[in-house]
């Protein structure tokens, strides 16, 4: 018998369209690729056919199949149906158990939009039936690992990598911050709190693996070899903005990084991302995407047919929810009333796991185990990484107008994913004093240099304005293009041509 | 109509891999207006995909598939319903490329019946040209014959930018000659579909053959007209239009759509300005009145364009009223 994972086998509500049986006899569901002898044609063949299909599991029995009279005889000859839809098990285990071809209608309930059983108890749901579910953790918060079985064993230079990268952002984060209070740029979103979040999954990911973000996702980016000067010269929105200087500071994108370009409007990005899954499933070119929303977004109208979608058109598809405890002022309490983002998961039929987003392996293990079943088994996973949000929202934020100072410093004392990696380097012995001493020098010396450098850079080539508007500049725009130039060229002295790059005549 | 309509996307999808249908009812259904008839059979479900009632969801699932490499068809069962999917098509697909600096594109067709049929009041009957039009980044065609469909749908499929269709469900049943050799027709070209030298008519959509009977009627009396069917509204092609009213020195403009800030009143507006030293009197819009569709079917006439408010329309420029 092969070894199955219990979540899955047991897994949620199947809708009518997921593949799975009910078991006549332990009545338990199971995905027809578990070993249940039933290939994926003859499954659609018995989906489209209305008569009843009794089914017992290699567990309660042999695998049995009945299928009303044509499949009596067991004989491929004599049967309807052509040969690619007999089961795949062995025709000589079959047989006919005289007792399970009559279920009972009052326990099976036929209704196409349910496979489930009658009861006769007028009992509701409550949503607190069930127990909450766990954060998977690693490390505890002191950065000993708690179960040896779950170390990743990363390997050194990885993990200092990692390391490396959340401690980099941090520091880019916090120069940028200032740069925008001192009104060198006009706004900045920090990642305080979240770079476990962002470099534990990014390290599980495929470099080319399709990334669709939601604005605080900078450490992806950063972990994909997005260099300083990209990030600051998008920020400044100047000439070496690979964005030509087109979008609103912190809305990367990266065709390189395989990242798509930032979208303001909240989970917008997560239907895309569902479609282009699909489109990669059908590419069958051995990558997925990720999602990246806060828990605020999924109360966004665009996040409910996007894991609808992803379930019922089996999409390769991550959905990573950070919920970081809050949505610029709203507090999770007042976000949503059930057991957060996770909860909703089974309520699509989708695989779902909750984690500590602070435990950068835990990120990464979670993370490389969906990765792993969207990509054999072409559906999509939620993950919901638990987390805190540090810093303010924004720029244009002061959370200190609804939550209190000492709730922010405790987080960023007691639970950092930032300190928690360290304490494991330092108890493994990768890392010590004074190469953090080293580090914060050496990191913040080539933030501030890359920082000064695009402040320095020249603002894009005015032309920039009209063109990519569509693949082609249209006749319409070129006349525009050409009347700014003379008007342009007319008023020269009026115009801060020296900060830009040169038009051409 | 609906068989040309048919046959482009059946041939693109013939002729590129990554074009693929996507849309409520457009598979199993057949399509809930038959337009994509038999193509769930011949290509099978992966590209021919039947969606959950979400015109957000499913356009955004467009959207993400284009950015990833496919070449979606998204067919709204009706534009009234493409209401729900603004943001997906306007914040989203129009800007992605400009906003990407080049780097992501959205090569997606967005296509179904626009404007009002019969009987359906308000919430069914609503053009959406003008949501569209307004914004840079779409391009926005208006066929009006099985000829002109095919054509400019199959451009439409291999542009690499984000392009709305709009059909109507009363031109549906039209009849036209096809050809039967691969063509296509470039987006950005109008057409003069009725030549003459008294008048000017721009006109885009359904209401062309109210404009050509309108036209056939004032012939009677002397006046003669000539029609430009605009059959794309972005990008307008200017040139045929301001040709025409400078021969003819008056002009009419014609659109289904409710007046104020429309794309008819925008033509008009660029006529106005463009020709001002031609014209002979002012330009005048045909349009929807002003009001939400009734469903009273003398109502939903009395709402609309019609032959006779176009031929005043027309002696109205003329001085003949």
């Amino acid at each position: 018998m092969t070894d199955r994972d219990p979540s899955i086998y047991y897994g949620g509500n199947f809708g009518t369209r997921q593949e799975a049986f009910d078991c006549d006899g332990c009545h338990r569901w199971q995905h027809h690729t578990y070993n249940t002898g039933i290939s994926h044609s003859f499954y659609r063949q018995m989906q489209h056919r209305d008569d009843l299909f009794m089914w017992r599991c290699a567990d309660c029995s042999i695998p049995m199949i009945h299928d009303y009279s044509q499949l009596i005889s067991l004989d491929a000859e004599n049967t309807h149906l052509p040969k690619e839809f007999l089961p795949d098990c062995d025709l000589q285990d079959i047989s006919i158990n005289l007792s399970l071809v009559f279920t009972p209608h009052h326990e099976r309930a036929e209704f196409p939009g349910i496979r489930s059983r009658y009861t006769n108890k007028l009992e509701f749901l409550e949503p607190d039936r069930y127990e909450e579910i766990p954060a998977y953790r690693v490390m505890d918060r002191k950065g000993l690992i708690i179960d040896p079985s779950q170390d990743p064993k990363v390997d050194k230079d990885t993990v200092v990598k990692m390391y490396r990268c959340m401690t980099l952002l941090n520091t880019m984060d916090r120069i940028l911050y200032e740069s925008q209070r001192q009104g060198r740029i006009s706004f900045y979103m920090t990642n305080y709190g979240e770079e476990g979040t962002h470099i534990g999954s990014a390290a599980a990911l495929d470099a080319k693996d399709l990334v669709f973000g939601q604005y605080r996702e900078a450490g992806v980016l950063m972990w994909r070899g997005f260099s300083l000067d990209d990030f600051m010269n998008q920020c400044y929105g100047n000439s070496g903005d690979v964005g030509k200087g087109r979008q609103m500071p912190v809305h990367y994108g990266s065709l390189d990084c395989s990242f798509v370009t930032i979208s303001s409007t909240l989970a917008t990005q997560m239907p895309q991302a569902a479609g282009a899954a699909y489109a990669y499933k059908r590419a069958q070119n051995g990558l997925i995407v990720v999602c990246y929303f806060g828990e605020g977004a999924s109360s966004e109208g665009d996040a409910h047919p996007a894991f609808n979608f992803a379930a019922t058109l089996e999409c390769p598809v991550i959905f990573f929810c950070r919920n970081n405890g809050y949505a610029i002022s709203t507090p999770t309490h007042e976000q949503y009333r059930g057991d957060g983002i996770a909860s909703r998961g089974p309520g699509y039929g989708m695989t779902t796991i909750r984690v500590d987003g602070n435990d950068v392996f835990a990120v990464y293990n979670a993370t490389k185990a969906a990765r792993e079943l969207c990509l054999t088994q072409s559906r999509p996973v939620l993950l919901e990484a638990m987390t805190y949000r540090i810093g303010h929202h924004s720029t244009s934020d002061d959370s200190s107008a609804y939550r209190s100072v000492d709730e922010v410093s405790y987080w960023d004392r007691e639970d950092h994913p930032i300190s928690r990696l360290r304490y494991y380097m330092m108890n493994q012995g990768y890392w010590t004093e004074a190469d953090e001493k080293e580090w914060m020098k050496k990191s913040r010396k080539r933030v501030l240099d890359a920082f000064s450098d695009a402040e320095k850079r020249l603002k894009p080539n005015p032309e920039l304005l009209f063109t990519d508007v569509y693949d082609e500049i249209p006749k319409r725009l070129q006349q525009q293009l050409k009347e700014m130039k003379e008007h342009v060229r007319k008023y020269e002295e009026h115009y801060p041509l020296k900060m830009f790059e040169k038009m051409e005549k | 109509m609906r068989e040309a309509i048919r046959q482009a996307i059946d041939e693109e999808m013939d002729r590129d891999d990554r074009v693929f249908v996507l849309g409520e009812e457009v598979a199993e259904y057949d399509g809930a207006y038959k337009v994509s008839r038999g193509l769930l059979k011949k290509y099978g479900a992966l590209r021919v995909v039947d969606t959950p009632i979400t015109e957000l969801g499913f356009t955004g699932l467009g959207v993400g598939a284009a950015l990833a490499g496919l070449r979606p068809i998204v067919e709204w069962m009706t534009f009234n319903f493409a209401l729900l999917a603004l943001d997906q098509v306007i914040n989203n697909a129009a800007k992605m490329r400009y906003m990407s600096g080049g780097q992501f594109r959205c090569p997606i067709v967005f296509r179904g019946p626009n404007g009002p049929a019969e009987y359906l009041s308000s919430q069914h009957s609503q053009s959406l040209q003008t949501y569209f039009a307004h914004v840079p980044g779409l391009k926005i065609i208006a066929p009006t014959s099985p000829y002109d469909a095919k054509g400019l749908l199959k451009s439409a499929i291999r542009d690499d930018n984000p392009v709305i269709v709009l059909e109507s469900e009363m031109s549906y049943a039209w009849k036209g000659e096809v050809p039967s050799e691969d063509y296509t027709i470039p987006l950005g070209q109008a057409q003069i579909k009725r030549e003459g030298t008294d008048v000017t008519i721009v006109v885009h959509g359904k209401p062309l053959k109210m404009v050509l009977e309108a036209a056939e009627e004032v012939a009677q009396q002397g006046i003669a007209v000539e029609v430009v069917d605009v059959r794309s509204i972005r990008p307008l092609d200017e040139q045929t239009i301001y040709d025409s009213v400078r021969k003819t020195n008056r002009a009419v403009v014609v659109d289904e759509s409710w007046p104020f800030a429309s794309v008819g009143s925008h033509i008009a507006w660029l006529i106005s300005h463009y020709c001002f030293d031609e014209l002979d009197a002012q330009v005048e819009l045909v349009s929807g009145e002003d009001v939400p569709m009734p469903y009273n079917h003398s109502l939903e006439l009395a709402a609309q364009p019609s032959v006779e408010k176009i031929i005043m329309a027309i002696k109205n420029v003329c001085y003949r009223s």
